[in-house]
């Protein structure tokens, strides 16, 4: 199975990066950008089959590596 | 002679490339504003380094998209010289310029340090003045300098003598040992070291006062 | 609206009294908002209320000191710059422990962030940041992912900002296991006519924010850094701080731009309690009010309410009162850089802090309670015990000699020998070490046990001895015990001295620094004249002949067993690093990290550690210029050692007088100056090779100590010495390695005592100096040094590859310089070893060739076996290095394709001409 997680900053940590390029966007142009922010995607291949396991396998993950709980939120997605 | 050194939002080795040019030439370089659409009258551009816009979304991405790149990369095609230095190297990929990129260094961290570089081209006009010695010790001082292109575009490079310089000890993944490269006319050249920080003994060394002295020599 | 209850005072972090002077203050109670105003105010970061009445005692004044503590940095003189303008140096230091225990990486970026924010708030442009590091035990859970974290955040941060990270110190010690160190200094440059300072004075003028917009981060921050921790802090993490060193590049270009038109009136940053602790301490020293409109302030998220936008710490954020007639000048700057502009409010006559939001008075309150009224506790302190000096240890030593004896060769002896010890010997848990010699028909093992091995022990080896002779192999063999007792003062145990040496080298104390200082740029600005790894990092003033010399200092372990003699110290130990860079050492910043001060006897190193510094200044005319306290470095009741980090700046008048450690030349003799005792109490010689941590440190004699830094300083300006170093942890001998290691050039040494020689070599004691000088000029020197009254001795001359001392031991420096750097590395990535490779004579050749294309390299297999190689190279690359550098370049080049076990190759290298 396979499983994405889609890693965000907490709506009220700052994002730099995010920030960054909502001003490179406006500088090239594009109007009417606003609440720009980045994140990332992780995908993992899982030898589990039973979907509520795989789920709460990642789910263990995310909290002990993949996302830093200081100021990340995760998403999970399972995928086939 | 005269010579720009292109600002963008946090350029920080712009001023140290300004003092290195003025060494070599005897005269202040132009330091354009990243916002400007044209260049001054200029016989040598300069792109340097830094973290232009924090080195956010992709090293040297949206310093490569700022307006006065268009500019740049028309002079370059025009056939005037343009060196890029570390986050400039990162922008002249970004445009196009030079092909592959720079990606995060293989150990992952931030590396500083003196670098002993072969100089693999001895012919182009940025580097024969180097031609005496087969070696020079520029520092890096780096986050993504691990230089990446697919095979058939390596080997061109090297089929072609487009390698400028090559790590002996090669401090960050780059593919085939590369520090260093030059587009096809030889007059764009962008490199991961800095040898706008060995212009004096006091600093650590002077080879970088010979590379300035003769690269602006020969395209003067 | 909400009712103050007792609880909401105690989340406060307030006492029932604070309270009760709160409402006198105020006629009334006070709401939430003007609460929390108060909470940060008065919380220990912003009030000092433990630490007042004895930072009072700390000189600050000397006749280059332009501005002292209490302002965001502090300022000196340091004389003329180009075309006659008037320079200074504008520097501190502050501590930002708590958030980097929690977030290293963000902790630690924005403790670079916001030191640097102070120091150009004051106009000046950072030049140089430095940095005093306290983690845990090395082999401790967290520290290593502590350790990398902090590094990763600090480069992060400094080295997006094009500003060089040049130094600084970091120590091991589990007494940091919970409550980790970091301490970030600044040094800027300014013109003394451009400075700029926080007094607000004049009504009517408009207050601006600018920078990055206000968010809802690090909301309490200032008063989590002044509470001791539990196991549940973890849980406070949504306080982190984000850093953002492209938004505060930004600011800085700004500032500076501004700072060259006549626009600014007062400007303050906004640190730790932001907008409240800046509109504060701007308005309480022009002596006047702030009246100001948080609708107007930029805002990052929806709905913040005003007790949200005043305590918020979001980072990269100034304020600032202006001209009126300048304001439309200041925004086309700050909009140039794409940076908010807000004119938020106005100054007042009223004395008043007035907060409006949402077309409501919020907060109205008087704004001298809150900054000079605070409170300020004279907290109890206990009378500490003096320690006695340390009576030399003894320790009983057992060796075994083991004969064996048979009609074979040399070599057949010695592969007997070797099979003994890895087969047999390697095994036995009471075997410390063991080495063999052998000769035709005899072989002899040398082995030592642990002090504790008893007669079961001796029966094994000799019962190993007699199965081997049993078996017809040899012989004879036989086993003879020697029990001695000796002193660690005459010798290191069973050690010699030079593998005492190598084990020092090898602690996670003394080990070489680079895997840190690698990651943080330091030659950007392109002034850096000596980079980290010396004695002080040196940087240029720019387009002057000057220089500034820096160094971080302190030894917590001095501190913790007398705190007044450790002060002394800190502050003697920063000052002899400037005079062995060559500088005149002007002033201090420093970062006073303790536990609980409303522990008596945490109370007492406290007042210790500032008395002792307050002496050495005094002695020293060294005042303090700014500085940062930070308290209640606790976990669970345990409180780390007292760390009073002291950073020293000091100026070189012409940089070409700056002394190095890393230059001695061949044939130069290495020549210690002052007093060496052999002071081992709280030496590292005793710490980590015998674990004996009992004792009084080395006392600091103010008056040599003096003397001796300006003899130092007197001979660097004569041009005397090649090359210079202090002499501090781990005693002369590292000192004398470090200065080897540096030039790439070995050093044979004469012990000068007869008795306590490794009490000569490891002692700390305080006030030496090693310096290196042409060997023609040596007696010179030491003439100088006597009718100076100055004690001076030849311990050596520089050459050859080795260390060698008393021609009676030697250890090849190659190997000296891999466990010096090798060290941390391999601890911060353990399982990074490949397994060696055995290979063919062509494939080494090939690789030499790919990295070194016109080197002649001609490779011998020395055993024929495949494994072990010796290579001659002569390549241009090696041009102007030393031979350790030489080596090391091939190596590198080598590494990773020829496994780890690159010492099968011996090198001769040789530069091509």
């Amino acid at each position: 199975m396979k499983a994405r997680v889609h890693i965000t900053l907490r709506p009220s940590i700052l994002d730099p990066q995010g920030n960054a390029i909502e001003g490179a966007l406006t500088g090239l142009g594009f109007e009417g950008v606003s609440g720009v922010r980045q994140g990332k995607v992780i995908e993992l291949e899982l030898t589990e089959t039973d979907e509520a396991a795989a789920r709460s396998k990642v789910e263990d993950m995310c909290k002990k590596l993949l996302a830093n709980p200081v100021m990340e939120n995760y998403e999970i997605e399972l995928v086939g | 002679m005269k010579s720009c050194v292109i600002v963008f939002p946090a350029s920080n080795c712009d001023r140290d490339a300004a003092v290195a040019l003025e060494q070599a030439t005897g005269q202040k370089p132009d330091m354009v504003w990243h916002g400007e659409t044209s260049l001054p009258d200029t016989d040598f551009i300069l792109l340097p380094g830094g973290f232009s816009y924090g080195d956010y979304l992709r090293s040297g991405a949206m310093a490569g998209r700022s307006p006065i790149m268009q500019d740049v990369v028309k002079k370059a095609e025009d056939g005037v010289p343009v060196l890029g230095i570390c986050n400039g190297f990162q922008v002249l990929t970004e445009t196009g310029l030079l092909p592959g990129a720079l990606m995060r260094n293989a150990g992952l961290e931030f590396i500083c340090g003196m670098q002993t570089l072969q100089v693999a081209n001895t012919q182009s006009r940025f580097t024969r003045g180097l031609s005496d010695r087969a070696f020079v010790d520029f520092p890096v001082a780096h986050h993504d300098g691990n230089y990446t292109a697919d095979q058939e575009t390596l080997n061109r490079l090297e089929g072609e003598n487009l390698v400028a310089f090559r790590y002996v000890t090669n401090p960050n993944g780059s593919s085939r040992n590369i520090a260093g490269i030059l587009n096809e006319k030889g007059n764009v050249l962008g490199l991961m070291p800095h040898p706008e920080r060995v212009i004096s003994p006091l600093l650590g060394g002077e080879d970088g006062t010979a590379f300035f002295a003769t690269a602006l020599k020969e395209f003067g | 609206m909400t009712t103050i209850t007792p609880d909401i005072i105690k989340d406060h972090g307030l006492t029932p009294d604070e309270y009760e002077r709160i409402k006198s203050h105020m006629g009334r109670e006070p709401n939430l908002l003007e609460l929390g105003i108060f909470s940060v105010m008065w919380s220990e970061h912003c009030s000092y209320k433990s630490s007042r009445r004895h930072l009072a005692k700390l000189p600050t004044k000397a006749a280059h000191v332009i501005c002292g503590p209490g302002e965001n940095a502090g300022v000196i003189d340091i004389g003329d710059g180009p075309d006659g303008v008037k320079l200074a140096a504008i520097f501190k230091m502050e501590s930002h422990n708590h958030p980097s225990f929690i977030e290293p990486y963000q902790g630690a970026a924005t403790g670079v962030g916001g030191i640097m924010r102070d120091v150009f708030t004051m106009g000046a442009r950072p030049v140089a940041n430095m940095n005093a590091l306290r983690f845990g035990a090395i082999d401790h859970p967290k520290t290593r992912h502590l350790l990398s974290g902090v590094v990763a955040g600090i480069g992060g941060y400094g080295n997006c900002m094009g500003v060089p990270t040049v130094g600084g110190e970091t120590n091991f010690d589990a007494g940091y296991n919970g409550n980790i160190l970091v301490n970030a200094m600044c040094v800027g440059l300014a013109e003394q006519h451009r400075i700029f300072y926080s007094a607000a004075k004049g009504a009517g003028n408009p207050v601006v924010y600018v920078g990055a917009k206000t968010g809802r981060d690090g909301i309490h921050g200032a008063t989590m850094a002044s509470a001791e921790f539990d196991d549940a802090s973890e849980e406070k993490r949504p306080t982190v701080q984000v850093g953002d060193p492209f938004t505060e590049k930004l600011l800085l270009e700004a500032c500076l731009e501004l700072m060259g038109e006549d626009a600014i009136i007062a400007i303050q940053d906004m640190g730790a309690a932001g907008l409240t602790s800046s509109s504060v301490e701007m308005a309480a020293k022009g002596g006047g009010g702030f009246d100001m409109d948080l609708d107007k302030v930029p805002q990052r998220e929806t709905g913040m309410t005003a007790y949200e936008m005043m305590l918020s710490e979001s980072q990269e954020r100034m304020l600032m009162v202006i001209k009126p007639e300048a304001e439309a000048k200041a925004k086309a700057i700050f909009d140039k850089w794409g940076l908010d502009f807000a004119v938020i409010g106005h100054t007042t006559d009223t004395g008043r802090l007035v907060i409006r939001h949402l077309g409501d008075i919020q907060a109205d309150m008087p704004v001298p309670p809150l900054a000079d009224d605070a409170p300020n506790y004279d907290r109890p302190y206990t009378e500490l015990a003096k320690p006695e000096p340390l009576a030399d240890p003894r320790v009983t030593i057992q060796e075994a000699l083991i004969t064996l004896t048979a009609e074979k060769s040399a070599e057949e002896m010695g592969t007997l020998a070797e099979a003994l010890i890895d087969e047999k010997l390697s095994g036995m848990a009471s075997v410390e070490a063991a080495g063999w010699s052998a000769t035709h028909g005899k072989a002899e093992l040398y082995v030592r046990l642990d002090a504790n091995a008893g007669a079961d022990a001796i029966a094994d080896l000799t019962k190993a001895a007699e199965n081997l002779a049993e078996t017809g192999m040899v012989a004879e063999a036989s086993a003879d015990l020697n029990t001695q007792e000796v002193s660690l003062a005459d010798q290191p145990g069973g050690d010699t001295m030079l593998v005492a040496l190598a084990n020092l080298l090898g602690t996670p104390d003394l080990c070489s620094r680079s895997w840190i200082w690698s990651q943080y740029d330091h030659t950007v600005m392109g002034d850096t004249v000596v980079p980290p790894g010396g004695n002080a990092a040196v940087v240029r003033v720019h387009d002057t002949t000057k220089a500034l010399a820096i160094s971080t200092d302190v030894t917590p372990r001095y501190c913790k067993a007398a705190p007044h003699e450790g002060g002394k110290q800190a502050v003697a130990e920063t000052w002899r690093n400037l005079c062995a860079a060559g500088a005149e050492p002007l002033a201090i910043t420093n970062c006073l990290n303790f536990g609980n001060p409303q522990r008596p006897e945490i109370m007492a190193q406290f007042v210790g550690c500032i008395e002792g510094m307050a002496e050495a200044c005094e002695a020293l005319s060294y005042p303090v210029i700014s500085g940062n306290v930070s308290l209640y470095n606790e976990t669970n009741g345990q409180a780390i050692p007292p760390t009073p980090a002291i950073g020293g700046v000091g100026l070189i008048e012409h940089v070409q007088h700056t002394a190095r450690n890393d230059t001695a030349n061949a044939g130069d003799t290495l020549v210690a100056l002052g007093i060496t005792r052999g002071w081992l109490g709280q030496s590292l010689y005793m710490r980590d090779l015998f674990g004996i941590e009992d004792g009084a440190p080395p006392a600091v004699d103010l008056k040599a100590e003096r003397e001796t830094g300006e003899f130092i300083r007197k001979i660097i300006q004569d041009g005397l010495p090649t090359a210079v170093t202090d002499v501090s942890d781990g005693g002369l001998l590292v000192a004398a390695a470090e200065m080897a290691m540096g030039a790439g050039l070995g050093l044979m040494l004469t012990t000068p005592v007869k008795e306590r020689r490794a009490a000569y070599w490891f002692g700390e004691d305080q006030g030496r100096y090693l310096v290196s000088v042409p060997t023609d000029a040596a007696d010179n020197l030491i003439l100088k040094a006597s009718m100076a009254g100055i004690q001076a001795t030849k311990l050596g001359m520089f050459g050859g590859e080795d260390i060698v001392l008393d021609d009676e031991e030697m250890i090849g420096l190659i190997d000296l310089v891999d466990i010096h750097q090798g060290t941390l590395p391999a601890l911060m990535t353990p399982n990074k070893e490949t397994a060696p490779m055995p290979m063919a004579q062509e494939d080494i050749k090939s690789m030499i060739l790919e990295a070194l294309p016109d080197a002649e390299v001609e490779i011998e297999d020395l055993a024929g076996d495949g494994d072990h190689y010796k290579a001659r190279i002569i390549s241009a690359a090696f041009n102007g290095k030393s031979r350790v550098a030489q080596h090391q370049l091939v190596y590198k080049a080598l590494k990773g394709k020829m496994g780890g076990e690159l010492h099968a190759l011996a090198l001769e290298t040789v530069a091509k001409q």
